[in-house]
């Protein structure tokens, strides 16, 4: 698992105190974690100061599960 | 009831008189208050006059000029730095008129008004309810005016900051309730200050004509509402307006 995998991961967990073991690459934020909107929010903003990057409010809202935050991320870290 | 020992409360306009009576009240609940506004020297006088009840140690001075929205913006981290501690209560009181009538009211009268009366007090809940959200706890109390809900002829630009921080309130109240954290308003009537000194005697007389309870209020008898909404009692309170104006106007 990548660098970037990893630390999303752990940002998740952290934000959400979830168990590791639930935040699977397909996991929905608000599905499968139990995450409300505020959560989902809070979340972009800890992943953008985390990476230093900016995350725009429409790419936000596409930004649905662990593997959308890090293709995200790791797409605009590429970039 | 009501006490608020252990919490850290920053109070903006502190050096005028509702400012520097609610704070005074705040700190007498047992929180530590971080007192800001323009006037530093103003503010030291405020925080020894506070400090000499007992408690000097929970009173702190971080003077901002809030018309900067950098400055509103840093105020919040600032504030905790004094303090030592995370921000539990946020009393949104700075504010200033710039009245005229609108036929003579310029842009630039305009636009001061909303900055420092509505914008920075947005800039400052924004900064303080990113901690709140995640801290799960946090009051914030927003302080408008009577006008807000009346209007008043000669003050377009502040009725129009006070009533957009009604809306803003009921607004953040609806985003940060899910986290515990309230927002409240306090709207003031027509309260002894320096802003209400400059009005003419006939203006005044004629003002307190049209309060029930027959007499200008005083800041004290606005900083009790303060403490209400600060406190863990006022839990189930979000979004509200508690008009505190002698019956002048009861919406």
């Amino acid at each position: 698992m990548s660098e970037i995998a990893d630390k999303v991961k752990k940002i998740v967990v952290e934000h959400l105190g979830v168990d590791e073991s639930k935040v699977t690459p397909d996991a929905s934020f608000i599905d499968d974690l139990g995450a409300d909107s505020l959560d989902t929010v809070e979340l972009v903003m800890a992943f953008e100061e985390a990476f230093s990057v900016e995350i725009p409010e429409d790419a936000a809202e596409k930004i649905t599960t662990v593997k959308d935050a890090i293709d995200y991320i790791e797409k605009q870290k590429a970039a | 009831m009501f006490r608020l020992d252990g919490k850290i409360a920053l109070v903006t306009g502190a050096s005028g008189g509702i400012g520097r009576e609610i704070a005074r009240a705040l700190h007498a609940q047992g929180a530590g208050v971080v007192l800001s506004g323009t006037r530093q020297g103003v503010l030291e006088d405020v925080a020894a006059e506070i400090g000499a009840q007992g408690g000097a140690e929970r009173v702190h001075v971080c003077a901002a000029d809030l018309s900067d929205p950098a400055a509103a913006e840093a105020l919040v981290a600032a504030a905790e730095e004094k303090a030592g501690a995370p921000l539990a209560i946020l009393v949104n009181n700075a504010g200033l008129t710039r009245d005229t009538l609108a036929i003579r009211m310029k842009d630039e009268d305009w636009s001061r008004v909303l900055d420092v009366d509505l914008a920075a007090p947005f800039r400052l809940c924004r900064a303080a309810l990113k901690g709140m959200l995640r801290r799960r706890a946090g009051r914030i109390v927003n302080i408008a005016s009577v006008v807000g809900v009346t209007g008043n002829a000669g003050q377009a630009n502040y009725a129009a900051a006070k009533a957009g921080m009604i809306g803003m309130g009921k607004s953040l109240a609806q985003e940060a309730g899910s986290r515990g954290v309230t927002v409240n308003t306090v709207a003031p009537g027509f309260v002894q200050t320096a802003m209400t000194d400059v009005l003419p005697d006939a203006q005044k007389e004629k003002l307190v004509g049209a309060i029930p309870l027959g007499r200008m209020g005083q800041p004290q008898d606005i900083a009790p509402a303060v403490v209400y909404l600060a406190s863990d009692e006022a839990g189930w309170i979000t979004g509200a307006t508690i008009h505190v104006n002698g019956g002048m106007a009861m919406p």
